[in-house]
């Protein structure tokens, strides 16, 4: 009972800010309700038994891909009246291809129709779901995670390449250890000399 | 619990148990908060060779009140053309993620407010969330130096987060579990097993220092304090911010200081463990004073960092985290790795 009515106002949630992410004007809006949408699915997954994915899915997700977004959205100044100037030359367009997606999924879930499950019971409920996880990731399925790790290894080292150009003349570079490595001597020097402007005292200032 | 469920029917007694004991841990948390914002004062005073508060009350000691008082009767400004919703949200998400981390941290084998199996995994996951409160409250003030501030936050805690997740992975393979009351558990077996010898800040001696030290930035305290950076950008990103807001900022602050300390004497400290072999009585038996020694003494040390390193400058930040603490850390992960499939693991 307690569980269909968290499951009802979580999927509410879900659906609604989900509805929202499309509609928000702001940018920033738009990025939050992504935010609350992946945190109410996690909930989800945290009814279904997996905490391992509910959390994960937290720390990746939203602790960090979503913190990235919402670091380049803030930077961007976006004139929301521009953005919308082409709403109705475009809208044909994006609802054929709108249409086809979901053409393409209503016929996925017509072919192979849907269940409803209840939570899975866990196999080995003394070992927890992390450790199964685990355990069946790096044996039973080590060769796509390595495959998928290489991929991920690809991508950052092409994002690096892309960015990091030694051939740029305008780009300063900074070498830090020779930073530290300062100290005092010929940068700083002691000198002694004699006060080039002689100091004289007001003689009415002292008779007063 | 029981009683209470008999008395009350099943689900409204379990409501109102785990009520009363989310005050049991939050009411003295809070307090704790406040007194540490006051020893911090008197300890900074004593560095600088000053008094530091002591005139409200016996020696100062109703000065964190005083100020609570303060900051409660001003006035909540919000400046014109802030995004409302999210300005007087953000504090209460950074309050509310400080907090919520304290649902399984285990204060002995048997009592936390959840015994969670992941809470490892909870606690990083929880406390990667507190930066959308910072992010937020930069954003909608709409002024260039909350702004800076923000944008400095996000990109400074989530390359801290890194280093800190990694290091956590190193505790992880010692200890084999998710669960933090086993991670304690653990560090009392292995070779040289009942005094501190036998914790994980020994094996693990670099992954504590980044761990330590990478909890100091994302608190966002000093030398690592550039999102607030006074001498630059006034009070970074809670500069538009004003009485009750502007202390649930702070408040959330020292409770990230007090979880951060509290996580470092779980995984590597040794958690309510004694130092010392059981053998030895009453100092040698397991407790929460012990817990709450090791807590202060890394809070006492986050208070000696602020009197004693100047500001770092932000590319600096940015190259420590992602250069010196990263490779650290991978390294060793792997040297751990090796250590243990070696006839050499002490943790048999």
């Amino acid at each position: 009972m307690l569980t269909s009515v968290f499951f009802y106002l979580f999927a509410a949630i879900l659906v609604i800010s989900a509805i929202r992410v499309i509609t928000a004007k702001n940018p920033v809006h738009a990025v939050l309700y992504l935010v609350l949408s992946f945190v109410t699915s996690s909930a989800l997954w945290i009814m279904l038994n997996v905490e391992f994915l509910a959390l994960t899915l937290i720390v990746v997700y939203v602790g960090a891909v979503m913190v990235l977004f919402l670091f380049v959205v803030m930077m961007l100044d976006i004139d929301v009246e521009a953005m919308r100037k082409g709403f109705w030359r475009n809208l044909p367009l994006a609802a054929i291809i709108g249409l086809i997606i979901v053409v393409e999924m209503i016929a996925v879930l017509v072919t192979k129709p849907l269940v409803i499950m209840s939570a899975p019971e866990l196999a080995n409920s003394s070992v927890s779901n992390s450790n199964q996880l685990g355990f069946v990731l790096y044996t039973e399925y080590s060769y796509p995670v390595e495959l998928a790790s290489i991929i991920l290894l690809v991508g950052l080292v092409i994002a690096v390449a892309l960015t990091l150009r030694k051939t740029n003349k305008n780009a300063k570079y900074q070498n830090i250890s020779k930073q530290i490595a300062v100290t005092h001597i010929g940068r700083v020097e002691m000198i002694r000399m004699k006060p080039e402007v002689e100091f004289k005292l007001d003689e009415k200032e002292i008779a007063e | 619990m029981e009683t209470l469920q008999n008395l009350l029917g099943n689900n409204l007694g379990y409501f109102i148990w785990y009520f009363v004991v989310a005050i049991i841990i939050v009411v003295p948390l809070t307090l704790f908060v406040a007194y540490l914002t006051f020893a911090e004062r008197r300890i900074l005073g004593f560095m600088h060779a000053r008094l530091g508060a002591n005139r409200v009350g016996p020696y100062g000691l109703l000065q964190p009140f005083a100020d609570l008082l303060k900051f409660v009767f001003k006035e909540l400004l919000t400046p014109h053309k802030a995004s409302s919703a999210a300005f007087s949200l953000s504090p209460l998400i950074v309050l509310i993620c400080a907090f919520l981390v304290w649902a399984v941290i285990p204060f002995s084998p048997e009592f936390a407010f959840a015994h969670v199996n992941a809470s490892l995994l909870y606690v990083i996951a929880v406390s990667s969330l507190g930066v959308y409160g910072i992010v937020l409250a930069g954003w909608s003030g709409n002024s260039k130096y909350s702004f800076l501030g923000g944008v400095r936050a996000s990109a400074q805690m989530i390359s801290y987060e890194l280093a800190m997740g990694f290091s956590l992975v190193g505790v992880l393979m010692v200890s084999g579990s998710l669960n933090l009351v086993d991670i304690v558990n653990q560090q009392a077996h292995g070779m040289l097993a009942g005094s501190l010898f036998s914790w994980n800040f020994i094996p693990l001696f670099p992954l504590f220092l980044v761990y330590l030290i990478s909890g100091v930035a994302e608190t966002n305290r000093a030398p690592f304090d550039v999102c607030e950076g006074e001498s630059e950008i006034v009070a970074g990103f809670f500069v538009e911010y004003s009485g009750t807001q502007f202390a649930l900022f702070m408040l959330s602050e020292y409770v990230n200081m007090v979880t951060i300390s509290i996580m470092a004497s779980i995984m590597f400290l040794g958690g309510w463990l004694s130092p010392f072999p059981v053998s030895w009585g009453f100092i040698g038996a397991s407790g929460f004073g012990w817990l709450l020694i090791k807590v202060c003494i890394i809070l006492f040390g986050f208070i000696w960092y602020r009197a004693t390193f100047p500001r770092y400058r932000y590319d600096q930040i940015m190259r420590l985290g992602w250069k010196v603490f990263l490779p650290v850390t991978l390294v060793w992960i792997f040297v751990m790795g090796a250590w243990m499939v070696s006839p050499l693991n002490i943790w048999k």
